[in-house]
C-alpha cells in the first residue's frame, strides 16, 4: 500500500537493513524499508473535548479524516508541514506530544476558508486550527502569538470607540510585537505615498491619528462587549482547567 | 435580490475610512453617475474585521448585527457594503442569527445592555457593490453608458476569499443561471466586460493574498501575493481588478514588499473595479481617487486614454 503524507513519517523511526532474510527470502537493501512500531501510553484524553470548548473548535467531534482541508489549504500549499487534517487527528487520538511538534505554526492559519468549504462535514477546520492555537497559548505551550496581538490590539479599538484606525493598529502591533517601524518596504511604501498624496488626504490621515475615528455613544455598548468577554474568559479557564485568578 | 436597488443603504466600514479610501470615493462617484443613491449608515460602527472573532465570534457577530439594526431603523430593506470583510460579516450575521440559537442570545444579551433592540434575522438583505451594479443598473445600461471605453485593456478579475466563503452563508450564491458562483465568481468580469474590458482567463479569482496575516506574518503574505501578481501577468493581465480593500492594500503592500524583500519585480497594475468603471463612464482618474491609491498607476492610465 502506498504511503500518503510520507513526510509524516521522522527518519528516526524508518529502519533499512542492509543484509536481511526473513522465512528464507532476501529483504535487503532499500526498498524494504520498515516504520518502527512503537507503543503510545500518555493520551492526553482531556485535550479533544478542551478545544472543543474554545470558540471554532465546537465541531472537531465530526471529522472524517477524509483531508479534503489539507488538500484544499492555501498555506500548506506554502509549508507541507502545515497540514490540518493530521492535526485534527492527533488531537481526537489525544497525541499531545506529536501536536506539540507542530506548535510554533499552526497559529499561521490564513483564514481563507478554503477548508471550510471543501469540508463534507462543517467541521469548520478553520475554526478548529484558531481554537488550537488559542488552546496552546492558554495552556503555555506557545507565547501569544503575531496574530493573537494583531487581533487584540484590533479588538481592543473597536471596544473603545466602536471603530479602528489603521495607523494605530498598525502602531499598537509593531510595538507589541518588538518591531521596528522603520522596515526598509515600509519605508519605500511610505517614502512613494508622501511624494504622491494630495495634501488634503495627508492632513485627514494626520487628523484621523490626532482625533480617532469612533461611534458616539458608545462607552455603554463597548461595556456590554467586555463583560460578556470576560464571562467566556472565565468559562474557558475553567473548562481547561486553568488557575484563573493567575491569568495567561 | 431585494427590490429596489435604486435607493440603499450604505455601510462603507473602516478600511473605506482609511487604506480603501479611494474605493470609497470611487464607489460613490460611480452610483452619482449611474443615478444610484447611497445612503450612509448613521452612526455604524466597525463589523468585527478578521480579528475579532478570533477573540470571540459571537462579539463579530453582534457588532455586525448592531449595524444591520441601524439599517432596519432607516427603513432599509437592503444595505450595501463594498468591503469584502464587511459584506462577509454582515452575511454570516444574518446567517448565525437565524440559525444558531446561541448566537441569537447573546446578541440580545448585548444589545439589551447597550440599549437598543436586537437585530431580528430576515429585516434586511446585505448586497455587495458587485450586486449593486449588475443588479441595479445590468450590463445592457452600462454598455450602452461605456461605450468601450475599455476596450483593449486587458484585466485579471481578482475576488479574494471573504466574497464566495464559506458558501452557506450566502444563500443567494450558486443558484443556477444569473446568480453569482461561489467556485468561478464572475459579477466583477460582466461589468467589466460590459465597459469593453478584455477578461483574461485567471484561475486565482478566489485564491488568498493572506490578508488575516498581513502585518503578522509578511513573508507568507508576500508569496501568496506574489503568486496572484505572477499568474496574473503569465494570463496576459495589465490590470488586476479588486472588490475588496483588503485584497487591494495587500496586493499594492507586497508588491513593494515582494521587490524589496525578495527582489521579484512584477508591472501589473492594480485598480478597484469602481475605478475602473469609474473611468469608463467618462469621471477623471482624480475624481475616481486614482491619487489615493498606494501605487500610482497614472502613467499606465495615460497611456490607455484613461481618466
Amino acid at each position: 500500500m502506498p504511503i500518503h503524507e510520507k513526510s509524516l513519517i521522522r527518519p528516526e523511526n524508518l529502519i533499512t537493513n542492509d543484509s536481511l532474510v526473513i522465512d528464507g527470502v532476501d529483504v535487503s537493501g532499500h526498498w524494504s524499508t520498515f516504520i518502527k512500531s512503537r507503543t503510545i501510553t500518555d493520551y492526553n484524553e482531556a485535550m479533544e473535548d478542551e478545544i472543543a470548548a474554545l470558540p471554532g473548535g465546537e465541531n472537531i467531534h465530526r471529522c472524517w479524516q477524509c483531508g479534503s482541508c489539507t488538500n484544499a489549504c492555501t498555506v500548506n500549499a506554502v509549508n507541507p508541514d502545515f497540514n490540518p487534517r493530521y492535526w485534527i487527528y492527533l488531537i481526537r487520538q489525544g497525541l499531545e506530544e506529536e501536536l506539540l511538534r507542530d506548535k510554533d505554526i499552526i497559529w499561521q492559519c490564513v483564514s481563507c476558508n478554503k477548508c471550510t468549504y471543501a469540508c463534507p462535514r462543517d467541521v469548520l477546520p478553520e475554526g478548529v486550527m484558531k481554537a488550537t492555537a488559542h488552546w496552546l497559548e492558554l495552556k503555555g505551550h506557545t507565547p501569544k502569538s503575531p496574530s493573537t496581538h494583531f487581533d487584540e490590539g484590533f479588538t481592543e479599538s473597536i471596544l473603545a470607540t466602536g471603530k479602528i484606525e489603521e495607523g494605530r493598529v498598525l502602531r499598537t502591533f509593531f510595538q507589541r510585537t518588538g518591531q521596528p517601524l522603520n522596515q526598509p518596504w515600509l519605508v519605500a511604501l511610505v517614502g512613494g505615498l508622501v511624494k504622491r498624496f494630495p495634501l488634503g488626504y495627508l492632513i485627514r490621515m494626520g487628523w484621523s491619528t490626532v482625533f480617532r475615528p469612533r461611534t458616539s455613544n458608545w462607552r455603554r455598548t463597548g461595556r456590554a462587549i467586555e463583560e460578556y468577554v470576560s464571562e467566556r474568559r472565565a468559562e474557558q479557564a475553567k473548562a481547561l482547567g486553568l488557575d484563573t485568578k493567575g491569568g495567561h | 435580490m431585494a427590490g429596489d436597488l435604486k435607493k440603499v443603504a450604505y455601510y462603507p466600514g473602516c478600511a473605506l475610512e482609511g487604506t480603501g479610501h479611494s474605493y470609497n470615493r470611487s464607489t460613490k462617484e460611480v452610483g452619482k453617475a449611474l443615478g444610484l443613491e447611497l445612503v450612509e449608515l448613521k452612526n455604524w460602527n466597525c463589523c468585527g474585521a478578521m480579528e475579532v472573532k478570533n477573540v470571540d465570534p459571537q462579539v463579530q457577530t453582534y457588532l455586525s448585527a448592531r449595524n444591520l439594526t441601524i439599517a432596519q431603523d432607516m427603513g432599509f430593506d437592503t444595505v450595501m457594503a463594498p468591503c469584502n470583510g464587511c459584506y462577509h460579516n454582515l452575511k454570516k450575521a444574518e446567517y448565525d442569527l437565524a440559525h444558531n440559537p446561541h448566537a441569537a442570545e447573546v446578541t440580545e444579551r448585548i444589545s439589551k445592555k447597550a440599549g437598543h433592540k436586537a437585530y431580528e434575522p430576515g429585516g434586511v438583505e446585505t448586497i455587495h457593490a458587485l450586486d449593486w451594479i449588475k443588479h441595479g443598473v445590468g450590463e445592457a445600461e452600462l454598455r450602452q453608458r461605456a461605450k468601450g471605453k475599455l476596450a483593449g485593456l486587458k484585466v485579471a478579475n481578482y475576488y479574494g476569499c471573504m466574497y464566495t466563503r464559506p458558501r452557506h452563508i450566502f444563500p443567494e450564491k450558486d443558484q443556477g443561471t444569473g446568480s453569482e458562483s461561489t467556485s468561478k465568481p464572475h459579477f466583477m468580469d460582466d461589468i467589466l466586460a460590459a465597459a469593453g474590458a478584455e477578461n483574461v482567463e485567471f484561475p486565482l479569482k478566489t485564491a488568498c493574498c493572506g490578508g488575516a496575516h498581513s502585518l503578522s506574518d509578511s513573508d507568507i503574505s508576500t508569496k501568496l501575493v506574489l503568486n496572484i501578481l505572477t499568474t496574473a501577468e503569465a494570463c496576459g493581465a495589465e490590470v488586476i481588478a479588486t472588490e475588496c480593500p483588503t485584497c487591494h492594500s495587500g496586493l499594492e503592500m507586497h508588491q513593494v514588499r515582494a521587490e524589496k524583500v525578495l527582489g521579484r519585480k512584477t508591472s501589473v497594475k492594480i485598480l478597484y473595479f469602481t475605478q475602473l468603471l469609474g473611468m469608463a463612464l467618462g469621471l477623471s482618474a482624480k475624481k475616481v481617487g486614482v491619487q489615493e491609491n498606494l501605487s500610482d498607476p497614472s502613467e499606465f492610465l495615460r497611456r490607455k486614454g484613461l481618466g
